[in-house]
């Protein structure tokens, strides 16, 4: 037997289950004694945790009797897909599975605003299938039992080829509820030829030639991270303490005329027209910038750490076609297609094994075609490298409203000015 | 039959209009003052406490944004009046035949997007831009002046945005002017400056106060401008409330400084008027 076959989550099941079938039973009897091992530590075979889900039957209790529809609504950020689908043309062609994709995430608030209503109600919110962010909303979607458990054992694919890094998420431990679609890295992009080399953090505090030239993020959770890692915290750990003196580190920042202005998405713009020089910035928006307007700004992960986020795969409770949309989820494990899709999207992509199917691509291309894919294939923006995981760390987790809230308090005067 | 047609007709016509502001204006006015009353948070969801504590904690948190926003309107309409005004007066009385075009020529910008014109302005006056970087090239400006992210750069957004709405009402009640008063002006012995400030301008009022309000209220609610153009030393209350509601879900804070700023916006428009004496300009115009 495989490790990723020991490591079958419907092992548990048929541990767990009164009633299972023969096949569960000759697999258990492989085991032997490892068997109970197994089941005192969770899915720890696959180098997780255990599920935070009270009930250690919710899986069965939700998949039980589910099968597959041949629909699925699959609901997406915007320029999260090539506009001709490709992939899910494939995903048709192979299962059978009709996708109605619908581009209707914008931002993670309005979005959990939008759905919250039904599935408080118990009601389909018209999608099977969402692409949520791990951001507070991640916490409320799951704390209030509005995402479905995932059974593993359907995600045979996840399993072989995931990056290690995501199956250790603080957001969503063993990956209970939710699997990566794409992950992106927050880190500093400059102009090289205007600031000269930047590696830490520091350098956006303590440089007087950036006076005013400098861009941090009006996200408060991506501000707040670099306050909280320019005084050496952990994000993911940080406690009320911290945020305080965080917030008090980006206030100095701010008073001493660094900062240009807090940005959303258009700090791509204030950095391509010189209005800044140096930035808080997300890795696939240099990657295009620099590949679609031949500009050539770096992008680091600052010395003192850089933040991780992921958007995420997840199935809403109430979703009519749960069978096709975790389907759909293994379906973006498998190489190939992880690889089509990092293509287009060029921010991390969570399957390594889609670099070396990058590459062998790109030597079957030739002239501009080969230079882009290739290019792409070895960006560690899209591929990073175990050392530059290790630099990377989680938002800070909330536990209650309250906190948020109060996290909110803190860090929302620097940016309402 | 017909005679009681007659009575209902009356109602009748006013009917679609007060179905219309009934569910549009004053159903979601009441469902607004009940959420800025409501405590709890998006998960559990909000219930109705009659907890007025949301709108002491709004104003104490947020009132450097309210006064930023009231002191960017007010100087915006006081800059529309001044640009409004001439080029109303021109196009009433020196307009002659083109007059539709002129007007036509004010409302075009109308026909792109809003949003889409401030975000061209944005490209214009960027540090790097058209505008700037010949200036920086030429040492006529230093290397860090810049215009957006400043209050003038909203202002004059906000100015450019609801030019318009000054130069239509304005031109209308000039319009309205008998050219015989000024006439008579004239042939009383007044000069231009005094016709102007006599006539002409009393007779303007109208238009002006129509204008102020068409502008002023919208201006200081405006949180496009500021977004686009402004950094966040410019942030005005719109942007506040219009991310309690999408970004954080908090509702109650949202509604109270919607009610806040409303009421806020009416005293105001009410000492406006009463300063002015609208009945009196009222009655100008009526003549």
């Amino acid at each position: 037997m495989s490790a990723s076959n020991m490591s079958d989550p419907t092992l548990l099941r048929g541990l767990t289950q009164r009633r299972f079938g023969r096949r569960d039973a000759l697999r258990l009897s492989g085991l032997a004694g490892l068997g109970a091992a197994l089941a005192a530590c969770g899915v720890q075979g696959q180098g997780t945790q255990a599920p935070p889900s009270a009930e250690p039957d919710a899986v069965a209790k939700f998949w039980n009797g589910k099968v597959k529809n041949g629909t699925l609504n699959f609901a997406n950020w915007p320029l999260y897909m090539d506009p001709k689908r490709p992939e899910l043309k494939k995903f048709t062609a192979k299962t059978g599975i009709k996708v109605n994709y619908q581009e209707v995430i914008q931002e993670m608030g309005p979005w959990f605003a939008k759905v919250q209503p039904q599935l408080s109600a118990g009601q389909s919110i018209g999608y099977d299938l969402m692409v949520i962010t791990n951001s507070f909303q991640f916490t409320q979607f799951r704390d209030s039992g509005f995402l479905a458990p995932l059974d593993h054992s359907k995600l045979p694919n996840y399993a072989k080829n995931v990056a290690a890094a995501y199956k250790k998420e603080a957001f969503d431990p063993g990956n209970a509820y939710s699997i990566p679609w794409a992950s992106g890295m927050t880190g500093i992009a400059y102009d090289e030829n205007k600031t000269g080399k930047i590696t830490k953090l520091a350098d956006l505090w303590d440089n007087p030639a950036l006076k005013g030239k400098v861009g941090m993020f009006s996200d408060i959770q991506e501000l707040a991270n670099f306050g909280l890692l320019k005084i050496g915290v952990d994000p993911a750990k940080s406690t009320a303490d911290d945020w305080e003196r965080a917030a008090g580190e980006l206030r100095k920042q701010k008073d001493a005329g660094l900062v240009r202005n807090y940005y959303d998405q258009s700090y791509v713009e204030a950095l391509g027209s010189g209005e800044v020089w140096a930035t808080q910035a997300w890795s696939g928006d240099i990657f295009q910038k620099n590949i679609s307007d031949g500009t050539n700004f770096k992008f680091i992960i600052p010395e003192e750490g850089g933040t991780i986020w992921t958007d995420n795969f997840a199935i809403p409770i109430t979703a009519k076609n749960p069978v096709d949309a975790i389907t759909a989820m293994d379906f973006f494990y498998e190489t190939a297609n992880a690889s089509t899709l990092a293509e287009f999207i060029s921010y991390v992509c969570p399957v390594p094994s889609a670099q070396a199917d990058m590459r062998s691509r790109a030597a079957k291309l030739t002239g501009e075609d080969k230079d882009a894919l290739l290019a792409l294939a070895n960006s560690k923006l899209v591929f990073p490298t175990a050392a530059e995981y290790a630099k990377l760390h989680y938002y800070v987790s909330f536990e209650a409203t309250s906190e948020q809230q109060k996290f909110q308090k803190t860090f929302e005067p620097i940016v309402l000015g | 039959m017909s005679r009681v047609k007659r009575q209902i007709a009356p109602y009748l016509l006013v009917l679609p209009g007060g179905i219309w502001l009934l569910i549009f204006f004053a159903v979601p006015m009441v469902a607004m003052l009940s959420l800025s009353l409501q405590e709890g948070d998006i998960v559990s969801g909000y219930r109705f406490t009659g907890h007025w504590q949301t709108y002491t904690e709004a104003i104490s948190a947020y009132q450097t944004q309210i006064y930023r926003s009231l002191i960017y309107g007010g100087i915006a309409t006081v800059a529309l009046i001044v640009l409004a005004f001439p080029v109303a007066y021109w196009i009433a009385f020196y307009g002659g035949r083109r007059k539709p075009t002129y007007l036509f020529l004010v409302l075009l910008p109308f026909f792109v997007s809003f949003v889409l014109r401030t975000i061209s302005w944005r490209q214009i006056l960027t540090d790097e831009g058209p505008l700037l970087h010949p200036l920086r090239e030429a040492g006529l400006i230093g290397q860090s002046f810049h215009i957006l992210g400043t209050p003038f750069a909203v202002i004059a957004g906000l100015v450019y945005n609801f030019l318009p709405f000054m130069v239509l009402p304005i031109y209308v009640a000039l319009e309205r002017i008998d050219p015989r008063v000024v006439e008579a002006a004239r042939d009383l012995y007044a000069n231009p400056a005094t016709t102007f400030r006599r006539v002409i301008f009393p007779l303007a009022l109208p238009g002006v106060f129509a204008g102020v309000l068409m502008t002023f209220v919208p201006a200081s609610s405006d949180f496009v401008n500021s977004e686009v153009l402004g950094s966040s030393e410019t942030t005005m209350i719109g942007q506040v409330i219009q991310a309690q509601f999408l970004d954080n879900s908090d509702y109650p804070t949202a509604s109270a400084l919607s009610f806040v700023l409303m009421f806020v916006l009416l005293i105001g428009v009410f000492t406006y008027a009463r300063i002015l004496g609208t009945e009196d300009v009222m009655k100008v115009a009526a003549r």
